[in-house]
């Protein structure tokens, strides 16, 4: 299972992950990214990677979990 | 001391005589034990029971925190860091532990350094023209026979952020007092990459009593989840403020009889700082004061924080003043929290001073759902959760400002929860 993950403090909202991947991103009023945090469909997943290569300051990045990680969240 | 009923325990070392001495220690509380190298899982074991939870604010256990730096591989060198630099405006606990009994928090680090192996200890205060510095200098030299690692004594800036953990290894790794975006956490890789134990400075205070004493003896006072003794630093509208030692799970209606009770009419209580919750006196006075019980009722002991509010202050003012401060005290490195946190003060400020719109609340409670759990450290998440109970608890007086009513209280002066201690009231 994949999902994205922010660095919050590496972020400068640039925003061109929310113009690349819509579908999952959006801008809050300050122009910061909020992200799904659910699993990306495999459909998707080309927009996701693209989005996290785009980041011109490697704060998104694609994150792979096993199904255990994600249930064991607290 | 040999009684597990008595308080207090840490605060037992009241008196003229100089609290660098080594001696007068050893007279109040015994000869320091170290465990052995073969003892020193035993002792871990011990903590774990003992459920001594960490005093700095998480409440998370001594025991687990101790075992995971322990559990590093054997050729990594360990860290011991005395986090004594607390930054919460209105506590007076770590200064007055490090001043008034310096040796037993020097006797937990060596307590702390001997469980996870480690060689090098830092211990942290704040600097400015009142650090301890000094006085824990001495203290250090006077035992460095006996200790096998001697601590170095770290000024820190005096600065709310160096509460959080990772802004505290950030500065002893760089200088900057920012929080960093965690993983690795301290017990992976912290001072200097290596793995570190960090405790606030009562936890290891307890560290020492709990070597010499044993579990048993720890759990002699307190209840349940919240064994042992607690610092408590109570501050406003009670006839004596100060700092108290308390059984773990105290009900807070109990403490405040035993600090000659309110002095007036009292309006709400701030439970947990500048990061906790506002209570009705009514609620307030049932809440046990302990980090699990806290927690259980999503409230947050923290560093063991009470503040009283009286029935003529404004509590949306002093709301608003606490917001303000937090939103100051921003590291600003992530967009939501360094734009959301300021938008709320400003909405607070305005409807305190009855220049906001009718429904300026809801203002808030949207940029709050913006800026809850999307910063790198929760900062922003104790702002949001103090704002939250002021808006329910104060829902009247938001309402009578919202349309342009003014309390009473608005033209007063307002203070600080530090000026309402007077002179000399650090007691036990």
């Amino acid at each position: 299972m994949t999902t994205l993950g922010i660095n919050p403090i590496a972020c400068e909202a640039h925003g061109l992950c929310a113009e690349l991947f819509p579908e999952w991103i959006a801008l809050d009023e300050w122009g910061y990214p909020i992200i799904d945090e659910r699993p990306i469909p495999a459909g998707l997943l080309d927009h996701a990677r693209r989005a996290a290569d785009a980041c011109p300051t490697l704060a998104l990045k694609l994150q792979s979990k096993r199904r255990s990680d994600l249930e064991g969240h607290a | 001391m040999s009684d597990g009923t008595t308080l207090p325990r840490l605060l037992s070392n009241a008196g003229p005589a100089d609290p660098a001495s080594l001696d007068r220690h050893l007279a109040v509380h015994g000869r320091t034990v170290l465990p052995s190298r073969r003892g020193v899982s035993d002792l871990i074991e011990t903590v774990k029971r003992s459920g001594l939870r960490g005093r700095g604010g998480s409440g998370f256990p001594a025991g687990l925190k101790m075992q995971a730096v322990a559990a590093a591989p054997r050729r990594r060198r360990r860290v011991v860091v005395a986090n004594g630099a607390e930054g919460e405006p209105a506590s007076l606990k770590d200064d007055a532990l490090l001043t008034r009994s310096p040796h037993l928090v020097l006797d937990g680090i060596a307590v702390a350094a001997l469980a996870v192996d480690a060689d090098e200890a830092l211990l942290c205060v704040k600097a400015g023209p009142e650090s301890p510095a000094h006085l824990l200098e001495r203290a250090i030299a006077e035992r460095s026979p006996i200790d096998r690692v001697i601590p170095s004594v770290v000024e820190v800036p005096n600065d709310y952020l160096i509460g959080e953990e990772s802004a505290l290894m950030n500065f002893l790794n760089t200088g900057r007092a920012l929080p960093t975006f965690v993983p690795p956490r301290p017990f992976e890789r912290g001072v200097g990459g290596r793995p570190t134990l960090v405790q606030n400075v009562e936890t290891l205070a307890h560290l020492a009593l709990i070597a010499r004493h044993g579990a048993e003896w720890f759990r002699g006072v307190g209840v349940g989840d919240d064994p042992g003794s607690i610092l408590i630093t109570i501050s406003g509208a009670v006839g004596a403020p100060g700092l108290y030692e308390i059984p773990g799970g105290m009900p807070l209606g109990a403490l405040v009889d035993h600090v000659g009770g309110y002095s007036g009419p009292v309006q709400a209580l701030l439970v947990g700082g500048y990061a906790g919750s506002w209570f009705s006196p009514e609620r307030a006075g049932q809440l046990p004061l302990g980090h699990a019980a806290m927690r259980a009722r999503g409230g947050t002991l923290g560093p063991g924080v009470l503040t009283v509010l009286s029935a003529g202050a404004c509590g949306v003012a002093e709301t608003a003043r606490i917001s303000r401060h937090l939103a100051d005290h921003s590291a600003g490195q992530c967009g939501p929290c360094a734009f959301g946190l300021p938008s709320i003060a400003d909405a607070l400020e305005r409807i305190a001073e009855g220049t906001g719109e009718p429904g300026a609340h809801r203002w808030i409670e949207h940029w709050s759902a913006q800026v809850s759990g999307r910063g790198a450290c929760h900062h922003p998440d104790g702002a949001v959760r103090m704002v939250a109970s002021a808006l329910l608890l104060f829902a009247d007086d938001v309402t009578r400002h919202e349309t342009g009513d003014s309390c009473v209280a608005t033209a007063t002066e307002r203070r600080t929860p530090a000026d309402s201690f007077p002179p000399g009231s650090t007691r036990r």
